[in-house]
Formats: C-alpha cells, sequence, structure tokens
C-alpha cells in the first residue's frame, strides 16, 4: 500500500521560494498568475493492507517527522 | 545485447586504428562491456591522449614533492611530518548541461581525489569562466554553478577560500568549472592507488551504483538492437552528506593499517579504478559483478562499470581485515561489499551471474592506450602595443571607476558570501584578498592558495600567458607572505585536432613549464579538458593554475587592506606601462589587441623573495599583488578593503616619464604595492636586494587621490566595485 | 568531565566548537555520537552547525528525533545549559525545546559573512559575559536561518525577555537593512522560557580568536566556562 502525502506551507507562512516561483514565472510572461505557494511530495510504500490503519500511521509520521506542523500542513492519499 | 552499427567502434568514439589495435590485444572481437573499458580507458579524459607528449615536459620534481602527477592528487612536504594534497580538476561539460548538480559533483570530485590519499581536505577554491554576461544563460549559469559549488562544500564541511571568475563571450556555450581541493596528511600515512600483492580483497564503499552518468555522448549515437529503454539519464546528482560520511569512514579506516590500496571511483567509475589498481600493482583483479550494491534493477555489467555514481571508492584491504573495516563503515551507515579479490593473472575478468562478462589483459589496455602527436602551429605572434597608441581618458578617476565597476574587476562577494569560507575554524586570510590563508590545525603555520590565468594573454602569446598564470599564482601566494611550493593545472582548450588550437596547448605548456622551472614551483597534479568549443568557435585557451604555499607562522601574514594613515606606499618591480592586451585597453577602445605583457622570470622570482622576506621581517603593514587594470585598480582594492567606516585612501604622486595613463593602468609584471610604516627599511632591503622599490606616496583617510585624476572617495569606489554583480543577478 | 558536544552525522562544526569550549574550560568536551543514548557526566550541553542528515527532509528535522536527542530534552527540562549553533538551533527548535521554526532565507541564498548582534538579555549564563546593549561582530553562515515564530509566541517572547539576540548594525540599531535573513523582529537567537536553553544562527565559535578575525564570541563559552565550573 502507498501513501502520498503533501506538505505545504500554512496560509500566513511566507513562502520566500513561492514568491520566487511567481516573480519568474511572471517575468516569462505568465501575467495570469496571482500567487504560489510551494511544497513537497513525499511517497511511502508500507507492508499495511489496511487503508485506514495505514493513514493513522502516516498520519503519525506526519506528525512526528514529515511535516513541522508549526508551518506545515498535509494531506495523505492512500492508494493501492 | 548485441552491437548492430557497421563498424562497432563508431558506437564508443573510438578510432578504426583504436579498434584493431583492441582486436589484436584481446585476439578476438571485444564485447560490448569489453569494447565500454577500452573506450573510456582510452578517451581523452582518462588517457590525455593528446596531450600526453606535452605534459611530460613539465617539471615535476623538486625536494619538497612527495609524490608527482600520477596518482589521485600531487602530495607535497610542509615540515613537520606533515604534508600537503592538492589537485584541481575539471567539470565543465556537466555544469554547462545542469549548472547547480554539474558544479556540485565537480566539487565532490575532486575532494575525492584529495582524501583518497588519506588527506583531511581543509579547503576548497575553483576558477570558473562565463561567458558574455548578456548572454541569455549567463546569469541562470552564474547562479546555479555558485549555488552547487557551495551547496556541496557547505555541506560537507570544507570552507571555500577563493578562485577567480572571468567572463568572455568565448565561453557562451562552453563555461568553464574547475574546482580545487588542498588537504593536509602525515607524511607516513598517504595513501596510493597501487593493488600490491594478491589474493587480497577488492572492497566496495560508499553509495550503491545506479546508471548515472553512463557514457553520457557515445550512448547517444549508439544503437542497441534489444535497447528499447528509456534515455537514461547522464546528470550525476551529488550527495554531500554521503560525502562526508564516507570522508570520516574512510579516515577512521586509514587510520588503522587495513588498507592496501584505494581509489575513487570517479570518471568511467568502476572501470578505471580498478584498472588503475590493478596496473599499478601489477596485478590481476577479479569482480563479481552481482556483489555490487546497486540502486536499480536489470543493470548490465556495461552499466555497472562505466556507471559514473558519485560518493564511492575501491579499496584493496590486507586479508582477514575486512570484518574491522566492515563495522567502521556500517557505523556511518554505508554500503560496503567485498566484490573482488586480486590474482597474479594480469587481468581484469569480470563475473555476472556465473559467466564471464569481460576478460581484460590489464597491462596492454592500460600501455596501448593511444598516444598522439598531434600536428600544431604557433601561434601567429601579436605586435606590441605603445602605449600612446592607446588615448588617455579625459579624467583617469572616471576610467578608474568603470574598470572597478566592470564585470571583470568588480567585487565576488556576491558569490564567496554563499560559501562557508569559515567552517573548521582556521581560515586566517578570508576570500577577496591575493590569496587565501588556511592555519593547519593545531600549529601555528599556515597554507597560502590561489587560482590564476589570464586567457586574453594566453590567446594573445600562449608562451608568455603560460608562464603568466604560474607567476601571478606564485605571485598571490607570496603577496600574503607564504613560500610558494608546487603547482596543479588545469589546461581548458577547444579542440586538439586543430593545429592552431594544438599550438595554444603546446605554448601555454611550455611557458608554464618554464615558469615552474623558473620559481622552484613543480607541477604536482593536473587535469586536462579539451574540445570546449561550440560550432567550431573555442574558448579562450585557459590553463588555470592553482598555487600552494607554507608559511611558518600564521601570525605574520599580511593582507592587502590600508591599515592606518601615514604610511609609506611602494611598487616593487618596474612599472614600464605595458598597456597592450590590458583591461584599460579594453575599457577605453572596446577591445585588447597587441603582445600581452612580458613575465621576466628573473625579476619576478627576486621581487617576490623580497615582499616574502620584508613581510617576514614585519616591515609591511599591507601587500597586494598587481595585476589587471594595473596600479590604479591595485591601489583601489586596498583601498576598498579597508575597514568600513574608517575608510583609507591614499594620496600619490609621481614623476615618470611614462604616460600618465600607462603608469596607473599598465598590466607590467611582477609588481607589489606594499605600505610600511618604516620606509627606509623597504629601500635598504630593496637595494640589497637589487630590487626596484619606489615610493609613490602616503595613505591617507578616506580619499584617493591619484595624478591625472579627481580625487575620489573610497567610499564612491567601494559602491561602484560592489553593486554590478548583485544587481546583475537580481535583474534576472 | 564539563561539556558534552552532539555529533550527529553531517555535523561539521563539532570540532570548531570543541576548540573553544577547551580554550575556555581548559580540557576537551566529551563528543557523543547521535545514537548513544545516554550522556556522559556533564553541565553543559552543545549542538553544534552543520548539515545533520544532510538536512535533507527540513533542517534539523532528522537530528531532533536522533536517540541522544530524547535524552538531551530530558536533560534540559531539568535544567542542564544547552547551547544550540546554527543547525544546532534548527535541531532544538525540531525537537521543540524553542519554539517556532528557522526557514529558508528570504535571499533564498546561503549567506556566510560577519554580522552585528545586539544583546538583549546579559543576565543568563550564557550571556553574562557581555553588556546589555552591546553589539558583537560573529559571522553566520546558512541557509535556514529566517526565523519565525506566529505573532502571540512572538509576544510572549518579547514580554519573557526570551530573545537573546538580534541583527543589527554597527551603532546597535536593530533595522530591515541589517537583517541577514528575513527573521521575523531581526531575531538572532532565542532562550527557553526557563533561560537554560539558548538557540543562535551566528556562529560564536567562529569568532574566538584574534588571529582569526576577532574575539567577540570568546567571552560566551568564557562566561559558560565560569558558570559551569561554579
Amino acid at each position: 500500500m502507498k501513501a502520498r502525502i503533501h506538505i505545504t506551507l500554512k496560509s500566513g507562512v511566507l513562502d520566500p521560494q513561492g514568491k520566487a516561483i511567481q516573480q519568474a514565472l511572471t517575468g516569462l510572461g505568465f501575467d495570469a498568475v496571482e500567487d504560489v505557494r510551494q511544497g513537497k511530495y513525499i511517497e511511502v510504500e508500507l507492508s499495511e493492507s489496511d487503508a485506514e490503519a495505514a493513514r493513522t500511521k502516516v498520519s503519525d509520521m506526519c506528525e512526528k517527522l514529515l511535516a513541522n506542523t508549526v508551518i506545515e500542513n498535509y494531506d495523505i492519499e492512500i492508494v493501492d | 545485447m548485441s552491437i548492430t552499427a557497421s563498424r562497432p567502434q563508431d558506437l564508443m568514439g573510438l578510432s578504426a586504428d583504436e579498434y584493431d589495435t583492441i582486436l589484436e590485444i584481446l585476439g578476438r572481437a571485444p564485447n560490448v562491456t569489453e569494447l565500454g573499458i577500452f573506450s573510456v580507458m582510452w578517451s581523452e579524459h582518462c588517457s590525455y591522449k593528446s596531450s600526453k607528449k606535452w605534459l611530460k615536459t613539465l617539471p615535476t620534481e623538486g625536494p619538497q614533492v612527495i609524490q608527482g602527477p600520477g596518482e589521485n592528487a600531487g602530495v607535497v612536504d610542509i615540515g613537520d611530518g606533515q604534508a600537503v594534497i592538492f589537485k584541481i580538476e575539471s567539470h565543465n561539460h556537466p555544469s554547462f548541461i545542469e549548472p547547480y548538480q554539474g558544479a556540485a559533483t565537480g566539487v565532490g570530485g575532486i575532494l575525492r581525489d584529495v582524501f583518497t590519499m588519506g588527506a583531511r581536505p581543509v579547503a576548497n577554491l575553483n576558477a570558473l569562466r562565463f561567458g558574455s554576461p548578456d548572454h541569455p544563460k549567463t546569469r541562470h549559469l552564474v547562479g546555479g554553478v555558485v549555488a552547487g559549488i557551495g551547496g556541496y562544500g557547505n555541506c560537507i564541511g570544507v570552507p571555500t577560500v577563493g578562485g577567480e571568475v572571468n567572463f568572455d563571450p568565448s565561453y557562451n556555450g562552453n563555461i568553464l568549472v574547475n574546482a580545487m581541493t588542498v588537504g593536509i596528511a602525515s607524511t607516513d600515512k598517504i595513501f596510493y592507488s597501487a593493488a600490491a600483492g594478491v589474493d587480497l580483497p577488492v572492497v566496495y564503499v560508499g553509495s550503491k551504483t545506479g546508471r548515472d552518468g553512463i557514457h553520457g555522448a557515445t550512448m547517444a549515437s549508439a544503437e542497441f538492437a534489444d535497447d528499447s529503454d528509456e534515455k537514461r539519464p547522464t546528470v550525476q546528482v551529488g550527495d554531500p552528506f554521503t560525502e562526508k560520511l564516507l570522508l570520516e569512514a574512510c579516515l577512521e579506516l586509514m587510520a588503522t593499517d587495513a588498507i592496501v590500496a584505494i581509489q575513487d571511483m570517479g570518471a568511467a567509475g568502476l572501470t578505471s579504478s580498478s584498472v588503475e589498481m590493478a596496473s599499478k600493482g601489477d596485478v590481476g583483479i577479479e569482480l563479481d559483478l552481482d556483489r555490487v550494491p546497486r540502486r536499480e534493477s536489470g543493470m548490465t555489467a556495461y552499466e555497472i562499470m562505466l556507471s559514473e555514481s558519485q560518493e564511492r571508492m575501491l579499496m584493496v584491504l590486507q586479508p582477514g581485515r575486512e570484518d574491522e573495516a566492515r563495522r567502521i563503515f556500517a557505523k556511518w551507515e554505508l554500503d560496503f561489499a567485498v566484490i573482488g579479490t586480486t590474482n597474479a593473472s594480469g587481468r581484469l575478468t569480470l563475473i555476472e551471474g556465473g559467466n564471464e562478462e569481460a576478460n581484460i589483459p590489464v597491462a596492454p589496455l592500460v600501455a596501448a592506450a593511444p598516444e598522439y602527436d598531434r600536428p600544431w602551429t604557433p601561434a601567429p605572434p601579436c605586435a606590441v602595443v605603445n602605449a600612446d597608441e592607446v588615448p588617455a581618458a579625459d579624467d583617469l578617476g572616471d576610467a578608474l571607476i568603470s574598470l572597478v565597476g566592470s564585470p571583470e574587476l568588480c567585487s565576488r562577494r556576491w558569490i564567496w558570501e554563499q560559501y562557508d569560507h569559515m567552517v573548521m575554524g582556521d581560515t586566517v586570510v578570508r576570500p577577496g584578498g591575493d590569496a587565501a590563508l588556511v592555519r593547519v590545525h593545531g600549529t601555528g603555520k599556515g597554507l597560502a592558495m590561489a587560482t590564476d590565468c589570464t586567457p586574453r594573454y594566453v590567446e594573445a602569446n600562449p608562451i608568455e600567458g603560460g608562464r603568466q598564470a604560474v607567476a601571478e599564482a606564485w605571485r598571490n601566494v607570496t603577496a600574503v607572505g607564504a613560500t610558494p611550493l608546487a603547482v596543479t593545472n588545469n589546461l581548458n582548450f577547444g579542440n586538439p585536432e586543430r593545429p592552431e588550437i594544438m599550438g595554444q596547448l603546446v605554448g601555454a605548456v611550455q611557458g608554464i613549464g618554464e615558469a615552474c622551472t623558473a620559481l622552484d614551483c613543480p607541477v604536482v597534479s593536473g587535469n586536462v579538458s579539451l574540445y570546449n568549443e561550440t560550432n567550431g568557435k573555442a574558448i579562450l585557451p585557459t590553463p588555470v593554475i592553482g598555487c600552494v604555499g607554507v608559511m611558518s607562522d600564521v601570525a605574520k601574514a599580511v593582507t592587502l587592506d590600508f591599515k592606518a594613515a601615514g604610511d609609506t606606499i611602494f611598487v616593487i618591480g618596474e612599472t614600464l606601462g605595458w598597456l597592450g592586451c590590458s583591461l584599460y585597453q579594453r575599457q577605453i577602445t572596446g577591445d585588447t589587441t597587441g603582445a600581452p605583457p612580458p613575465v621576466d622570470l628573473a625579476s619576478e622570482r627576486k621581487n617576490g623573495d623580497l615582499v616574502r622576506h620584508l613581510i617576514a621581517d614585519g616591515v609591511l603593514t599591507a601587500c597586494h599583488d598587481v595585476s589587471d587594470g594595473g596600479l590604479a585598480v591595485a591601489l583601489a582594492e586596498m583601498a576598498m578593503a579597508s575597514e568600513i567606516g574608517t575608510d583609507i585612501g591614499a594620496t600619490i604622486n609621481v614623476s615618470t616619464d611614462i604616460p600618465t595613463h600607462s603608469w596607473l593602468f599598465g598590466e607590467d609584471q611582477g609588481r607589489y604595492v606594499v605600505t610600511t610604516a618604516a620606509p627606509e627599511a623597504v629601500v635598504d632591503a630593496a637595494a640589497t636586494a637589487g630590487v626596484a622599490a619606489h615610493a609613490i606616496g602616503v595613505t591617507t583617510v578616506s580619499t584617493l587621490t591619484l595624478p591625472g585624476a579627481r580625487p575620489i572617495s573610497v567610499a564612491e569606489i567601494r559602491a561602484t566595485h560592489e553593486h554590478w554583480l548583485p544587481d546583475y543577478m537580481a535583474a534576472g | 568531565m564539563p561539556a558534552a558536544v552532539i555529533v550527529f552525522p553531517g555535523s561539521n562544526c563539532d570540532r570548531d566548537v570543541a576548540v573553544a569550549l577547551e580554550a575556555a574550560t581548559g580540557r576537551p568536551p566529551a563528543m557523543v555520537w547521535h545514537q548513544e543514548s545516554s550522556l556522559p557526566q556533564c553541565d553543559l550541553i552543545v549542538v553544534p552547525g552543520g548539515f545533520s542528515y544532510g538536512d535533507y527532509l527540513r533542517s534539523g528535522a532528522m537530528a531532533a528525533h536522533s536517540p541522544i536527542l530524547r535524552t538531551v530534552i530530558d536533560r534540559a527540562h531539568a535544567g542542564t545549559p544547552v547551547l544550540g549553533i546554527c543547525n544546532g538551533f534548527q535541531i532544538l527548535a525540531e525537537a521543540r525545546l524553542l519554539p517556532g521554526v528557522l526557514m529558508r532565507n528570504a535571499s533564498l541564498k546561503f549567506v556566510c559573512r560577519d554580522v552585528d548582534l545586539r544583546v538583549e538579555r546579559t543576565d543568563t549564563i550564557f550571556t553574562s559575559g557581555y553588556a546589555t546593549g552591546q553589539v558583537l561582530r560573529v559571522p553566520i553562515a546558512h541557509h535556514d536561518g529566517n526565523y519565525f515564530t506566529d505573532a502571540e509566541t512572538l509576544q510572549r517572547l518579547e514580554d519573557g525577555g526570551q530573545i537573546a539576540f538580534r541583527y543589527c548594525d554597527s551603532d546597535g540599531n536593530v533595522t530591515a537593512d541589517a537583517n541577514p535573513n528575513g527573521s521575523i523582529a531581526n531575531i538572532a537567537g532565542i532562550l527557553n522560557a526557563q533561560g537554560n536553553v539558548l538557540g543562535m544562527m551566528p556562529h560564536p565559535e567562529r569568532l574566538a580568536e584574534a588571529l582569526l578575525g576577532g574575539t567577540d564570541g570568546a567571552a560566551m563559552f568564557g562566561a559558560l566556562a565560569e558558570a559551569i565550573a561554579a
């Protein structure tokens, strides 16, 4: 079973990398860009057959290590 | 996998003659793995086939030299049972393709070359050449290369203390990224690559092997019958964290006597490392490829042997010491695998899945490597440009301001502030001066180091330019007070199959050799990078010299900044006003023409010896070598380097019968600007040494006043000097 | 043994801080490998700079979960002084021994240079060698030194006197120009509420010797040596 985890900065936390990407996009002529936020994408392979149990485990991983919940949110998707 | 090209050698960039030699050596046709091994071992990169004939002419010996060219890096005695180990190496093409990873892996590779020999790396330097600032790729390349060098060096924790950068349109399609590492070892703990002895375990350590960097260019043009795989990535990705672990693990194992031989897996990976060790040790090696730790499944013998995955080492251990070594690598969480043994066969044998995948006699593989005497034509001589042929600017102060604010001479702070130049706690003289000075940890001794080359001089006159590159590096090391010991060189040129390019290489090597001999500074290591050209347009010939010197007491080092008002300023060496090929000429006329300034090696040495002697005696308060932009720029640099808030400038008074602008901006060689509170001591010492030393003025508060120029505040010079590069990079 | 330095895979300022500690205390500190679960007898714990675990994932995140950190946290709660420098600060923040996080520098670039720091507190064992408002020159060398915390926590830090150092100009003025990395309120170093844990991005161990360009960092190690000897 595989978990797909998206980690993003909480709204309100300054994202200098996102800002730089936005500036670069604008510089390239993409003038419809209003905001860019960047984050991380992590895949975890699990030896687990129960989706809920997997979600609980991955959620624990996010709380303990994968995300810094002071500034980051995480979003978990469990796929077979 | 079978080969379908009509002439199989076409697959791998070998010539028909070279292929015939392979048939002769093997007595049969090679399989694809064997052909790959011959191809990389006989590549320009590994065999130096175009340059070897000329490299052999370089002076490589001296009482201080423990190991000259031919090992992973050069080794030079610095006394007290210690040695300095250093080398420079190019990573030009990969850095153009992917600047961050290309530069990062360049740093990683040269670090491994140095710690493979038992040294702890203590400093990194680099020599960078980029295209014209207005070329669309330049900004991206500068940003990526600088971030990559910093990303690797900062993480592994070796300070990046010096380097140089030039911009020129000839590098638009071929940037140069030359990285140098300096390390320190005990003279009784230096490790070599000769796998002497049979039945010894061959051990693989470090990262796992993937398909990184396999035979990039040749793979792309090859056609394989049953190979429908996706195009393989050829860009290697650096992992400085793993390299830090590898460094610590290797040094820990080296503290024991378990290692017989060690070789890093750099270009051509497992192939060149195993062949090198077998060849030098005069033994055979059998490798069981099934035991090679790997990151990807389904790798062929060819791919395993030619992978350029980073952060890997090959070692030959004393028999029975495997477990001890394994424990150390396990502690550092690195792969460790016994993948073969040495034997008396003299052959490289590769086994995979029980099948023999290659069987090549090592000695002919190495000895029969091609060596070419490529045709060459000497560079046509350039006329000498007289000073009065170059117009004087209306105001020489304005000329100075535009020079110090130009891409060529502006501050490199934007670059070196992205490098951790202080980690390890021994950086005595930081970047921005003539040479960096790094204390030998736990002692009062220091190592001074600098990289230099003036490509426009080399283009105009390769011999003189080769001499000048050595002289300037030697001068920079001298200017902090150190005694230059030896050099490493990185010869970057265009296509050697063109006689005029080959002529540049031949001339530059001649000049380097002459200067190294005259200055007692032999070449102990180096690297050659050829074929740096795009659409038939070659780069400027760029033979970069890295010089290392030793200083017995770092507390006596002198820096370039003016220290206080009221010091007397001297120029050591003769000023003749040589404006040909100068930056002033380019600033005024838009181009450089004419012969470069000649290097008088005898006075170069005499002048430098005097300066070193004055520094050792504590006579000088500041010292700076005179190079690009001449005296005016040297004086401006000394003023700008003074403490912000208490700016020190200078008032210069000279009577000279040469045009003032040529006195200020001429690039005569062998000169230093020095300041002193004891002018008589300088006069006396210079007289004794028979060296020209002219008092040209005094240091003053806050303003630089030059003949023929409006007085300029140090703050104005500094502001101009500092803004070009950050502004340029921000404009992207 | 008066001081212990924690060494992670990827630490690279461990030797530098050990040199400064030995100069101040007269004896070398214990170097403690990350896989240890216990600390030797010590009265000061230093978490040094570097790139623990390559700073992969987030600077300091993985080191904050290493076995030795559990012991460090326990000892910190029990009152043992803990000093985190650069990556050490990032680790202590990730371990929640200190509030807030160190984000990517506002410039997005690694920056290595001397900065001026204003001393905000002198009544701590770390800073008792300085005068209030004194301006120190100490180098920074980091990619992720942009201190951030929410408004409420910031207020608590301000009110509780938990800000130890701020980036300032050479006259001690806390200005935007003097801020090298975008840190909120120019924060360069903070204390925990009890005052026994200090995290700072600048490297006092790098300017603790005149030959290397300055000695402003030495007073911190001098003060610590005195405190733990007493």
